[in-house]
């Protein structure tokens, strides 16, 4: 078998694993809570009987081995069971606020990523100098303050003062792309400022690294200018550690956007999170403990699989 | 404003330094250099490390390495000024009127990108060439270099290749533009001698037939002699001497020239074996964990008290894994150790503070092998203290007189590794294995990374120190030179066996089996024309067989 794709068959093996022990995490730390879901229902004026009676109607009085494998082969085949508040279907309600929580971090990623990854070029273009500093000043500054401040200040001057954009960015289905990009502009922004510096630094250090090597004095000896240089030797050699820092982040604007969405009403998975861990909704928190732990491990599995692809000794051995 | 080629006039070079504790301050490391060179023609510099040799050539570029400043002079390439010149005129002399040959082509390749690619990027850049064209010379040179299925061999990656094959390829990226001068920067000085001679003659046939001219530079005289029309000497950023190649080889006029073309001064009778060895490598197999090949097989060899075994082979040979296996640090498979009359223990737990006294080594990295921290009298007081238990005013005597041994002050007592000279590091390196007066000690390629005459001076040092020490030594080497020098027997080494083994005089006499014969005549000789020689030598070999 190819190395390469023995290495990948146990990226993805590791990663089963890790999720799998994630969601025993999860279903213990959910049911080691304190607190009553058939207490919080039913209200102060419960009966005894009738607290029996829900719990069992809810499975509760099973042990809980049972409950987590029940809850995981559920899980597996795409049920994750109803909400205990609303009795509604969890897949059903969780399934259009996943879509827009991902439709909101992939237009963070478009702008950010490419963007922090030129800045990062640009500042070792320009390193020591004034574009680099002013470049890590800015981008520090941004991650510094509270990213909710950053939400309000944007909303009151560009929002209300300026109204270049909606301050407020519930979209619904039926709004075209157009609108819905208009509507989570302030959004998208706020969150690219939040990660751009992490991933900006990152990029600046990998390349700088590489700008130690032998290969590129070589490159500079062919004539190269300073940004092909750096464009075409160095970034490529350091890809690595640049994918990984971008996966962290875009791990955390799908599972870290609850302070911005709560703050520009946007109808994401950290909001429903929120409400129903409020109100003790166990199976809505699992299920959204599972989903979180899901694309965080996805994603730093796709960085790993993209390190591996990168090195030229594993994708062309002798 | 000159017919020639290239001229350097009055060249200064300095840099900024950072020595530790102090405030930083500027250094000359180039003080006035002047020379000319013609189409086609071919100039060695020549020196020890800190010469200024790199800097001069980088300089032809106008490229100053790290915080290296040309500070006075001037360099005309093509009868144009280039020193005052902007940024965008110089990158266009770059990569086509003057190209550069590194020293580690395997640093200088970038792991990510294709040979090809890389090869004719810097023809593409300056549109000298169409792709289709820069690809069909960059097969046309691959060919001309020797290089195997040079069809195909640009659409393999760096590591791909061998390391001789990567100093070629390097040589064809230099080339490929077809630029008026090439500097060639110790291009050979990272390969086997074998592999050397193949890629010296192939870097030499591909000056003549291009027609370029070359700066070639490399601390190796022998070397030098082999491809240059002219030579140069320098030391310490001064010209000493500038001449034909003939005349600094066969008639040098200042004393260092002589030092340098004499060098090898050490000599050494080789003394026939005692009766009773201290050390016995008997049959030893070993393997690497975690893999599935033997590295060393059968492998048996003995050194006798007071001499010294020298152990030869090129990389790869098996001569620093016999040595791990005499230390304990990797388990023999099967044979055995057996040290001043007992069998050693086969890993490094077993050994008793007393084994590991009489056993000690000195390292080819000495700066390396130091904790930076630490003081001269720290690094040489610990083998005192841990296996003598010395303290106090004891031990500082016995620093002293082991300084002394090693011809060096009192006032190094309290120097950092890093205010010493490289051969000094090995001085010290050296004391540190004697203070814990050791029966045999294990030297590593130990003179590898000095320069010619400085190695000369450790060679010397270890030799007197064995007349009046009683030390055996365990020579690992891959320079045939130091072999003859300081030998009592030899061993060589070859894919991991013992291909030859025996006292010196009958090892170094014919007749001699295929290997050590190819090893010995890659030696390079200090005299015009040996490298046809031997090359000639070998197609009338192969042509016989």
């Amino acid at each position: 078998m190819h190395p390469i794709l023995k290495l990948v068959a146990q990226r993805l093996a590791l990663s089963t694993l890790l999720l799998l022990a994630a969601s025993v995490l999860i279903f213990a730390g959910t049911t080691i809570l304190p607190g009553d879901v058939a207490q919080n229902i039913l209200g102060q004026s419960a009966t005894p009987e009738s607290l029996a009676n829900l719990r069992k109607e809810l499975g509760m009085d099973q042990p809980a081995t049972t409950r987590y494998f029940n809850w995981l082969f559920g899980a597996l085949q795409g049920d994750l069971g109803t909400a205990l508040t609303n009795g509604r279907d969890i897949v059903d309600s969780l399934g259009g606020r996943l879509k827009n929580t991902l439709f909101l971090a992939f237009w963070a990623a478009v702008v950010a990523v490419p963007l922090a990854i030129f800045l990062g070029l640009l500042a070792v273009r320009y390193r020591e100098r004034w574009p680099d500093k002013l470049i890590s000043a800015v981008t520090l500054a941004s991650i510094s303050v509270p990213e909710f401040l950053i939400g309000y200040v944007l909303m009151y001057y560009v929002g209300v003062k300026l109204g270049w954009a909606p301050t407020v960015s519930t979209i619904y289905d039926s709004m075209s792309l157009g609108e819905k990009l208009s509507a989570i502009a302030l959004p998208v922004t706020v969150l690219t400022m939040v990660v751009l510096a992490h991933m900006m630094r990152m990029t600046r250090a990998a390349i700088l690294n590489v700008m130690q090597s032998a290969y590129i004095e070589t490159a500079e000896l062919k004539g190269l200018t300073s940004f092909q240089v750096i464009a075409r030797h160095a970034f490529p050699n350091a890809i690595a550690p640049v994918v990984n820092v971008v996966m962290l982040n875009l791990a955390y604007l799908v599972v870290g956007v609850v302070v911005v969405e709560v703050v520009f009403v946007y109808p994401g998975m950290g909001q429903y999170l929120v409400d129903h861990v409020a109100k003790r909704d166990v199976p809505v928190v699992q299920a959204c403990g599972l989903i979180f732990a899901a694309v965080y491990i996805g994603l730093n599995m796709v960085a790993d699989i993209v390190s591996i692809l990168a090195n030229p000794r594993l994708r062309h051995p002798k | 404003m000159s017919e020639k080629l290239l001229k350097v006039e009055n060249l200064k070079i300095g840099a900024r330094i950072y020595p530790p504790g102090e405030k930083p301050r500027n250094i000359d490391i180039v003080h006035g250099v002047s020379f000319e060179l013609e189409k086609g023609k071919v100039l060695g510099l020549i020196g020890e490390s800190g010469a200024g040799k790199s800097t001069i050539g980088l300089a032809s570029m106008a490229y100053g390495r790290g915080g290296v400043e040309i500070t006075g002079g001037k360099v005309w390439v093509n009868g144009r000024e280039i020193l005052g010149t902007n940024l965008r005129d110089l990158r266009k002399l770059r990569g086509t009127e003057v190209t550069y040959v590194s020293q580690s082509a395997a640093a200088s390749f970038n792991p990510a990108k294709k040979i090809m690619e890389q090869v004719i990027e810097a023809s593409l850049h300056q549109g000298k060439f169409s792709k289709k064209e820069a690809e069909a010379r960059a097969v046309e040179l691959f060919t001309k270099l020797g290089l195997p299925d040079p069809e195909n061999i640009g659409n393999r990656y760096p590591h791909q290749v061998s390391g001789g094959q990567l100093q070629r390829c390097m040589t064809a990226l230099a080339l490929c533009p077809e630029p008026d001068l090439v500097v060639f920067d110790e291009p050979t000085t990272a390969l086997d001698v074998t592999t050397q001679i193949d890629v010296l003659m192939a870097i030499k046939d591909a000056i003549r037939d291009t027609g370029v001219a070359a700066l070639y530079i490399t601390h190796d005289l022998a070397v030098v002699a082999q491809v240059s029309d002219e030579i140069m000497v320098l030391r310490m950023g001064d010209m000493v001497e500038h001449g034909t190649t003939d005349q600094i080889i066969n008639n040098p006029v200042e004393e260092y020239t002589r030092d340098l073309v004499s060098v090898r001064s050490t000599q050494h009778e080789g003394k026939p074996p005692t009766d009773n060895p201290v050390l016995t490598v008997e049959n030893v197999t070993a393997r690497y964990k975690g893999t599935n090949f033997d590295v060393l097989h059968n492998v048996t060899m003995e050194l006798h008290p007071g001499q010294t075994l020298a152990v030869v082979g090129e990389s790869g040979s098996g001569k620093s894994t016999t040595a791990r296996v005499i230390t304990g640090l990797l388990p023999p498979r099967e044979g055995k150790i057996h040290f001043d009359g007992r069998d050693l223990s086969p890993d490094l737990e077993g050994r008793s503070r007393e084994d590991l006294r009489e056993l000690q080594m000195i390292y080819q990295m000495a700066d390396v092998a130091m904790n930076p921290r630490q003081t001269v009298g720290t690094i040489i007081g610990r083998p005192l203290e841990f296996y003598f238990g010395m303290k106090g005013k004891e031990k500082r005597a016995r620093i002293i007189e082991l300084l002394d041994e090693i011809e060096l002050g009192v006032e190094f007592i309290d120097r950092y590794p890093a205010e010493l000279s490289g051969g000094q590091k090995q001085r010290v390196c050296i004391a540190r294995a004697l203070a814990a007066k050791p029966k045999v000690i294990i030297c590593d390629e130990v003179t590898s990374a000095l320069d010619p005459l400085v190695a000369d001076g450790i060679l010397k040092l270890l030799e007197n120190l064995q007349k009046v020490e009683n030390v055996a030594y365990l020579f690992i080497t891959h320079d045939l030179a130091t072999v003859k020098a300081i030998a009592d027997s030899i061993a060589v080494m070859y894919q991991g066996r013992v291909v030859r083994y025996g006292p010196k005089t009958e090892v170094l006499a014919p007749p001699f089996d295929d290997y050590t014969d190819l090893l010995l005549s890659s030696v390079p000789e200090m005299r015009l024309g040996w490298l046809e020689e031997v090359v000639q030598n070998r197609k009338m070999e192969s042509a016989g067989n």
